[in-house]
């Protein structure tokens, strides 16, 4: 099985999705089919030094495709997002360590906030009816994927920071009533510290997805640290090879 | 098909391209990618005496036409690479050079001893590294300093030693010339531009160490000047790097005085670079009908 190599793939589909947040589908056979849920592809953008990492959002390997969900954050974001439906991007893929899903008769809860929510919807998938989401967002204008989750199954919880859609606060409080045997997280890192804190008090399995800025993509480098723990010893690994996705015991949130 | 073997202090490489160090691990990531002997060596990510953690993140920050790393050398020290790493990269059909950083003069001495008992083809003195707080840059700054730091080392070293410069210099030519007083049989150049970024919305550095090392096209033109004003005042062979990202960089940086090249940044753009600047660099040297690349070597018609 192929682990991971650079492809030109051609771009689908595109739509926006919210503001500043495209949606891709990408003909990328290979790819699709060594991908898991959780897991990234590193795409080139013309002129810049450094690849976009950019999580997967979706893996149809029927039709032979990718989908990538992301949010414009700088130039490099920009130039991608600009490019229309024909053209041809240079994917370095599939890359890192995703969801270990385990058994998905299990009751799990998908907790995402803002662009963290992209990289739950396939995993969601394995666990359907099981599952539920519970997704943040500032506002209800930048709700993205609800439909997508309910798609797969799942029960669906929207919380936003101004009360204009779903709960009016933080999506932990979407956690109480809950019950459940294991949390997929991935969001901004106080939120992802409050997710850690239910599975902890729960008892719960707990994996969280992280971002950090990343040169090579493959562990070469050592660029993209982050503190993690082992036998009571902090250390530094890697997002890009020993995650993104590890268990929330493992990782020190600063 | 031209020869692109060229020879580094009595050590044969089957073509000028060697992975800069820091960018390339041990080899493990990129022999996914293609076999190793591609590449004519392996400068290995630096190690120390004793394993470092490295700085805190963020450790990386894009800027134009290149990035700052502040990793901080971070890697599992001498022995480890010696029993766990080395074993394997001796049968991938490479130059392997060890590239050596130290906080003190002793550990440096210490490691190029532990290295001669090794299979290790060749060392490269790293004293040239900005991003840790003891050490490195600081033995790479003045020419008596450098000359100190080789003469030192060189006693414990029966290996081939290259002494990697900083640029970070007020003259480079000066180093090059303490560097081969000191004994070195090969220099490179140039390690990273030290700089800075600021995120202008929380008035912080984008990097957690501050500051960090520029690489990539952008510090190229440094590159190609530093290696052409060391290389008039060596005899030893120069080895190029800073920049190197297409074929015709190659060849620039061979006219500017350098024996052999290192690539680095431009994998992290396409990991497949070292092909395509193989094969321009062949493509170039069969139209222009040159035997064998060694004679771009320092061709540069000056004014």
């Amino acid at each position: 099985m192929m682990k991971y190599d650079v492809k030109d793939c051609k771009l689908l589909q595109k739509r926006e999705l919210a503001k500043d947040i495209f949606d891709f589908v990408v003909e990328a056979p290979d790819f699709a089919a060594a991908a898991q849920a959780g897991q990234f592809a590193h795409i080139y953008v013309p002129g810049k030094t450094l690849r976009r990492p950019i999580s997967i959002c979706g893996v149809d390997r029927a039709a032979g495709t990718l989908r990538f969900v992301f949010q414009i954050r700088g130039e490099g974001t920009r130039m991608l997002a600009g490019l229309e439906e024909g053209a041809t991007l240079d994917i370095l893929a599939p890359l890192g360590h995703g969801f270990v899903l385990g058994d998905c008769s299990r009751k799990a809860v998908f907790v995402g906030g803002g662009i963290g929510v992209p990289p739950l919807l396939e995993a969601s998938k394995a666990f359907g009816k099981n599952a539920t989401a519970v997704l943040g967002f500032r506002n209800r204008d930048a709700v993205i994927l609800e439909e997508d989750f309910r798609a797969n199954g799942c029960e669906v919880r929207i919380a936003t920071d101004d009360g204009s859609m779903g709960h009016h606060g933080l999506v932990t409080d979407c956690l109480k009533d809950l019950d459940f045997d294991v949390l997929f997280a991935c969001g901004p890192t106080p939120m992802l510290k409050a997710v850690c804190a239910v599975a902890k008090e729960r008892g719960v399995e707990c994996q969280i997805s992280l971002e950090e800025r990343m040169a090579c993509g493959i562990g070469a480098c050592l660029g993209c640290a982050c503190k993690l723990l082992a036998d009571g010893r902090e250390y530094f690994g890697h997002v890009c090879k020993d995650g993104p996705v590890f268990p929330y015991q493992n990782v020190v949130l600063d | 098909m031209a020869d692109l073997q060229v020879k580094i202090a009595g050590v044969a490489f089957e073509n000028p391209l060697i992975a800069a160090s820091g960018t390339f691990g041990f080899g493990r990531e990129y022999q996914e990618f293609y076999p190793l002997s591609t590449l004519g060596g392996i400068s290995c990510k630096g190690i120390t005496l004793q394993e470092r953690p490295g700085n805190p993140p963020p450790r990386i920050a894009e800027t134009p036409s290149g990035m700052l790393n502040s990793v901080g050398l971070q890697n599992p020290g001498v022995d480890h690479f010696i029993e766990e790493d080395l074993p394997r990269l001796k049968q991938q059909g490479t130059v392997v050079i060890a590239n050596i950083a130290g906080n003190t003069q002793q550990d440096y001495c210490r490691m190029a001893e532990k290295l001669s008992e090794s299979d290790v083809d060749m060392v490269e003195l790293n004293i040239s590294c900005p991003n840790v707080k003891h050490g490195g840059v600081a033995f790479g700054t003045s020419c008596a300093s450098v000359e100190e730091i080789t003469v030192a080392v060189r006693k414990y070293c029966r290996k081939p030693l290259i002494v990697k410069l900083s640029p970070n210099v007020a003259d480079i030519g000066e180093i090059a010339a303490a560097a081969e007083a000191g004994g070195a049989d090969a220099i490179s150049l140039i390690n990273t531009l030290t700089g800075m970024r600021i995120d202008i919305r929380t008035r912080r550095p984008i990097l957690r160490n501050n500051t960090g090392g520029l690489s990539g096209p952008a510090v190229f033109p440094v590159a190609v000047r530093m290696v052409w004003q060391a290389a008039q005042r060596v005899k030893v062979p120069v080895i190029g790097l800073g920049g190197i990202s297409t074929w015709q960089d190659a060849v620039e940086m061979l006219l500017a005085g350098a024996s052999a090249l290192q690539i680095g940044t431009v994998l992290f753009t396409d990991p497949y670079a070292p092909i395509k600047i193989l094969d321009g660099l062949n493509r170039y040297l069969d139209e222009n009908h040159i035997a064998s690349v060694t004679e771009l070597t320092g061709a540069v018609c000056a004014y």
